[in-house]
């Protein structure tokens, strides 16, 4: 085999770091730390939902559920505070009694769905096909329709959550990046992020040399739960609000991300920091198309559905004869 | 045996009720048991949600008031699943008459016009179907005046010079036609439109747009929002970068939480557009009304928009609607 610059791995990377030249060309706007780090606090939420989803593909399963579930959790989360106001007060151990029931309710989410697809046995695409829907209906349900809001006072609080932290650095962005940090070390150095690739090659050889295949299924999808469940705690204070367009196509977006990240979609390998990549890509394209007037608002999707492809094309798979 | 019994009930009814009608004759002619189907959108965001709590209140009310007409309300998620409803409602439930607020034009035209093949009275809210004709009543919003009292707005209230950023929903007709009005009242002005993007009238998506606007021109006087839920992000964009004293947003449809901050004078939020969702009451009462009265009730009923300022914001404030 020649020696050469290896698209395997590095392709999402090239393509990241062409897009941050193309949009310093078209803008100078786009370099600014204020526009960089709205991009990155932007990215948050995804970006915590696609490094849980890094690990359920990873061990070949598929949740398409996360999107309405946030809605959900930040639906439920404003409920738990708006109720708790009047008695514990519009204080700090009020919002942070909503942060664990947003992380709890992310932890029985993930369960449910794990537990299902687990015990029972049921394709993991229909199960989270099925919750997509129950948690949509929830939320709107919870909020009657319109629009489910935190409490002014509350709000007023809560706010610099999202808004503020190091500077230009801001909490959502710090918190993206100890989660990503974490998650590579998870996947790279212990024996749970082994068994989870282990069972995505090959989940008979996995349980034949004695990993416990369906409970580490099981904690992948705990795990993208809770996941969810913190990035709900980062997306309430931005409008303090959640109905039922809330986190709409979340699920689709975090799987690109994941895919573009060198993920296989087929799952027993799994890349988080490709995954980072990947959704910095993703919400990098919206930026420079919102920055630049290159192309009718009319194709934008078109622009995003073309760099996922080259994305993905730039490091495919090499065939068994080529190796 | 009980169905010879119950053939016995129904004779001794029916000879029951002809001793009685002939003196009833005249009452039983107008209380006659009408049925009438209601099909909308299910509440998806603030305005359909809005939308669905007025449809409610509605036929709350004028099923308590009149005993002998029935409603059927069916919300559906999508084209297919509202298809399939007005099936049902021709084919169990025997209406009389059909309230329609079609998803989606194209796929909903043929269903309704085999409603209106079996004789029924057939009102049609919002969107028009694919054919000319078929409706026997036609209740809408005026799209139209929808983008050109907000565009006129701008055109009187600016500073000479103003530039304006529009946030337009979802792209469809309904998206060109209000933007087009506006584009036409601006013309010939000194009032610039400096861009336009989609903010798909979803609050995460204008925040976001907005942020990008905000990075991207060091000078904006206005913001067209085009929708109350999108100015909640574009509101809380602004506030992020700190520039709240250098624009004027103007929203459309009349959220309530809005109407209230145009009530008290809000300097950021000087006027609002009309867009009401109680359309589908006043759709709702002339279909009952056709049935109810000789009062003619064929024809095209456009609803104008109206501006809300702070003088008359009261008229527009519903504080217990969803929206």
């Amino acid at each position: 085999m020649t020696r050469r610059i290896d698209f395997h791995l590095l392709g999402p990377l090239v393509a990241l770091i062409g897009l941050f030249i193309l949009g310093a060309l078209l803008n100078p706007a786009f370099l600014a730390p204020a526009n960089l780090s709205n991009v990155l606090a932007r990215s948050a939420f995804i970006g915590l939902i696609a490094v849980g989803m890094t690990f359920v593909i990873t061990q070949g399963g598929l949740d398409l559920s996360v999107g309405s579930m946030a809605a959900f959790l930040a639906g439920a989360m404003i409920m738990v505070m708006n109720w708790l106001a009047p008695i514990t007060g519009e204080n700090w151990s009020t919002i942070l009694i909503g942060m664990a029931a947003a992380l709890l309710g992310g932890v029985l989410a993930g369960w449910v769905n794990g537990a299902l697809v687990t015990k029972a046995r049921i394709e993991a695409f229909i199960v989270t096909l099925g919750t997509m829907g129950i948690f949509r209906s929830l939320v709107t349900w919870l909020a009657d329709g319109g629009t489910l809001s935190l409490d002014s006072g509350l709000r007023g609080l809560y706010r610099p959550v999202y808004f503020s932290g190091i500077g230009w650095i801001t909490w959502p962005i710090i918190v993206f990046a100890a989660v990503a940090i974490l998650g590579e070390w998870l996947m790279r150095h212990t024996r749970f992020g082994r068994h989870v690739e282990a069972i995505g090659s090959n989940d008979r050889v996995a349980r034949y040399s004695a990993v416990d295949v369906e409970r580490v299924r099981l904690q992948t999808y705990v795990l993208l739960g809770a996941l969810v469940g913190l990035a709900t705690i980062l997306y309430v204070p931005r409008l303090g609000s959640a109905s039922g367009s809330t986190g709409v196509l979340w699920e689709l977006e975090a799987i690109a991300a994941v895919i573009i990240g060198g993920t296989a979609l087929k799952g027993g390998r799994g890349r988080v920091w490709g995954t980072v990549v990947g959704v910095l890509i993703l919400s990098l394209i919206d930026n420079i198309l919102n920055l630049a007037d290159i192309v009718s608002p009319y194709l934008n999707g078109a622009i995003q559905g073309i760099i996922i492809v080259l994305a993905v094309v730039l490091q495919r798979e090499k065939r068994p004869a080529e190796v | 045996m009980i169905r010879r019994n119950l053939l016995k009930l129904t004779v001794a009814a029916a000879a029951l009720s002809m001793a009685a009608g002939q003196a009833l004759a005249q009452d039983a002619a107008a209380a006659e048991p009408v049925v009438i189907g209601v099909s909308i959108p299910s509440a998806t965001h603030g305005f359909m949600g809005g939308l669905n709590w007025h449809a409610q209140q509605t036929i709350d009310r004028l099923g308590a008031a009149n005993p002998n007409v029935t409603f059927v309300l069916a919300t559906a998620g999508d084209a297919a699943k509202q298809v399939a409803d007005i099936e049902d409602m021709l084919a169990t439930r025997d209406i009389d008459g059909l309230v329609v607020l079609p998803f989606e034009s194209e796929p909903l035209t043929d269903p309704v016009k085999q409603v209106k093949a079996a004789g029924k009275f057939v009102t049609v809210v919002d969107r028009g179907l694919a054919e000319e004709g078929i409706e026997d009543l036609y209740v809408a919003g005026d799209n139209t005046a929808f983008g050109r009292v907000a565009g006129e707005y701008f055109r009187d209230n600016l500073k000479a010079g103003g530039k304006i950023v529009v946030l337009r929903g979802i792209p469809t007709t309904l998206d060109n036609e209000r933007v087009e009005a506006f584009q036409a009242a601006l013309e010939g002005s000194d009032k610039q439109i400096l861009d336009m993007q989609h903010g798909n009238w979803n609050r995460d998506d204008a925040f976001n747009v907005m942020q990008d606007y905000l990075a991207k021109y060091p000078e904006i006087d206005a913001v067209w929002a085009a929708d109350d839920d999108m100015a909640v992000g574009v509101l809380e964009a602004i506030a992020q970068a700190g520039r709240e004293d250098e624009m004027v947003v103007v929203g459309g449809a009349g959220m309530k939480e809005i109407v209230k901050r145009i009530m008290d004078k809000d300097p950021q939020l000087p006027v609002n557009v009309t867009y009401p969702p109680a359309l589908i009451s006043s759709a709702i009462e002339m279909t009952a009304l056709h049935f109810m009265s000789d009062a003619p009730m064929a024809g095209r009923y456009i609803i104008g928009s109206q501006l809300i300022t702070p003088e008359n914001a009261e008229r527009y404030y519903f504080p217990d609607s969803p929206f």
